[in-house]
């Protein structure tokens, strides 16, 4: 498989297609934007904490596919889980897309198909914008972030 | 490339009493011999930075090998040297933008400090409260947010020129937003997102009517048309070097002599002052009154170079190379599926910008990347441009005087395997 198929894996193109939880949460009580300056990704998450776990998580907006793909792929697999939880998924992530470790795709699971940006260090801001925001969301309501 | 189209720029090199002989001039720029990932390299991002011939990068380093000393101080040989060949620079600058003395020529980093220079000079002395100054819709980030800093500081006000669906500067707006409040006119010559070429003399024309002056932004045009100042008649105009294949950290604020002479300082220290006592401080003339500090002399000695070398070609011959080569680009591209050129002014300068049906500009450019490709994708420090699009990003292909078709088929191939990718 080339660097390109590997970025572009078919769960990426799909997910970047047809986003999960790509809905306005009219119930959410947290809620953050999240901008990429460099290339104009801009998101919307949020979410429904309770008993500090996420219960329920959507996202808005427009980007390129790895961004969209990779916010798609997050609300999936951060949905029932504590704050502390997705800290730590979020760091096993952010790692293995800047090529930190190699991609453990028991502990990732489905995330690890975005082990293909460690080869475009360029892309990393796109892969990790969804993860910035939802940690921003989850620590005050209605702040913006940056990748810059 | 089709055997027509081969045929026809056989045709055209045959009748061509002059032939621009684009694979020797190729010859003359080391990097483009390499690979990038595999595949030769296809340089489409003139628009950001150009590439530097040999000569530009030979002549940097025969100065610090050689000659490399402070100007306008010691007595020394070398000081003499390094000071000759700086202001040597100068009128290679003037005689290249036809302006009327040397002196009307000042070295600053580029385009962006050339206007922020102006805008915190002349705007800061003559800019009051109420005052509007006029840019247009289609200006690089740089030409805005220098006004914007001043017209806060002022209270002056911003008025903008709208731009039509082809991306053209509205004259007939630009018409009515003049008035007895404007106090200064600052527009590009040609857009770096869009490609359109503007006006200039007629933007020139309309506000001298009314005794405004005007500041042309010409980082787009410098190193594709000939540029006349005296023709046009701007009060000031700005390019910078490693666009023009010169270094990085060079370029050039071209001013009226009457209106530098009436300006401020820019910034304080060496060089800028005749004397200095804690009491007073008299300034040096014009240009070196805008020269505080040890300046880039490497930069200016190269791009004094680099404006040799594209001489050399001749800009008459690059410019006709590159129109005819934008022509072929755009139809070529035109021909894909899902792609929608932004930017269709009549009169363009060699910059394509398009977006791609369902596939973000970013995606595009890695998958060109991966191909060999190099060309810009995002907002290109227009996002007002994007905004008045309704597109979040573009990917731009922009020409320079080494650019060939093969190239561009190169880039038409790439495009249809982004297609294939994102199916």
């Amino acid at each position: 498989m080339s660097d390109l198929q590997e970025l572009y894996q078919q769960v990426v193109l799909d997910h970047s297609k047809r986003p999960r939880n790509f809905r306005k949460l009219e119930d959410a009580n947290h809620t953050a934007e999240g901008y990429n300056p460099l290339c104009g990704d801009h998101y919307h998450i949020y979410l429904k904490v309770e008993d500090n776990t996420v219960k329920d998580v959507g996202f808005e907006g427009a980007g390129c596919a790895i961004s969209k793909a990779s916010a798609s792929l997050m609300t999936d697999s951060v949905k029932g889980k504590s704050r502390a939880e997705i800290e730590i998924l979020f760091n096993k992530f952010h790692d293995m897309i800047t090529g930190k470790v190699e991609p453990t795709s028991a502990e990732l699971e489905k995330l690890s198909v975005f082990s293909g940006v460690r080869e475009f260090p360029v892309r990393v801001k796109c892969a990790s914008l969804a993860w910035h925001t939802l940690r921003a969301a989850l620590d005050a309501e209605g702040k913006t972030v940056t990748t810059e | 490339m089709t055997a027509l189209s081969r045929q026809k720029l056989t045709q055209t090199r045959e009748t061509s009493h002059d032939i621009y002989d684009v694979e020797r001039i190729r010859e003359d720029f080391p990097i483009l011999g390499q690979k990038v990932n595999g595949k030769p390299l296809v340089y489409l991002d003139n628009a950001a930075t150009s590439q530097k011939p040999q000569a530009v990068i030979d002549v940097i380093k025969t100065y610090y090998a050689t000659e490399n000393s402070n100007i306008h101080r010691g007595v020394h040989t070398l000081s003499e040297r390094a000071t000759r060949a700086y202001e040597s620079a100068r009128s290679e600058v003037k005689r290249f933008i036809n302006a009327q003395e040397d002196r009307e020529i000042i070295f600053v980093r580029g385009s962006t400090e050339g206007i922020n220079l102006v805008a915190n000079s002349y705007g800061r002395k003559f800019i009051q409260s109420g005052d509007e100054i006029i840019i247009s819709w289609m200006e690089h980030h740089s030409n805005i947010v220098p006004w914007q800093l001043l017209c806060e500081e002022k209270d002056a006000v911003l008025r903008v020129v709208p731009i039509n669906d082809d991306g053209e500067l509205m004259l007939n707006e630009y018409e009515k937003l003049l008035s007895t409040r404007t106090k200064l006119v600052s527009i590009a010559h040609v857009s770096n997102a869009l490609g359109s070429i503007n006006p200039v003399k007629t933007i020139v024309e309309m506000a001298h009517s009314r005794g405004i002056p005007v500041l042309i932004d010409g980082a787009q045009a410098a190193p594709h048309m000939p540029v006349d100042v005296t023709e046009m008649d701007c009060d000031f105009y700005v390019f910078s070097g490693h666009k023009l294949y010169g270094p990085t950290g060079i370029g050039i604020l071209y001013g009226k002599a009457h209106l530098l002479e009436d300006m401020p300082p820019y910034q304080g220290g060496g060089d800028m002052i005749k004397s200095v006592t804690f009491e007073k401080t008299l300034y040096n003339v014009v240009p070196y009154k805008f020269e505080a500090g040890t300046p880039n002399i490497a930069g200016a000695i190269g791009l004094g170079t680099a404006i040799h070398y594209v001489n050399s070609i001749g800009l008459e011959r690059i410019n006709a190379y590159e129109r005819e080569l934008l022509s072929y680009a755009t139809e070529a591209i035109s021909e894909i599926k899902g792609i929608r050129i932004i930017g269709t002014a009549k009169e363009k300068a060699g910059i394509l910008s398009f977006i791609l049906e369902g596939v973000h500009a970013h995606d595009v450019g890695t998958v060109l990347d991966h191909e060999g490709i190099a060309l810009r994708t995002g907002h290109h420090c227009a996002q007002p441009v994007m905004q008045r699009f309704g597109v979040p990003a573009t990917a731009r292909a922009s020409l320079g005087l080494y650019n060939t078709r093969e190239e561009i088929d190169a880039l038409v191939r790439a495009l249809y395997k982004v297609i294939e990718v994102f199916r």
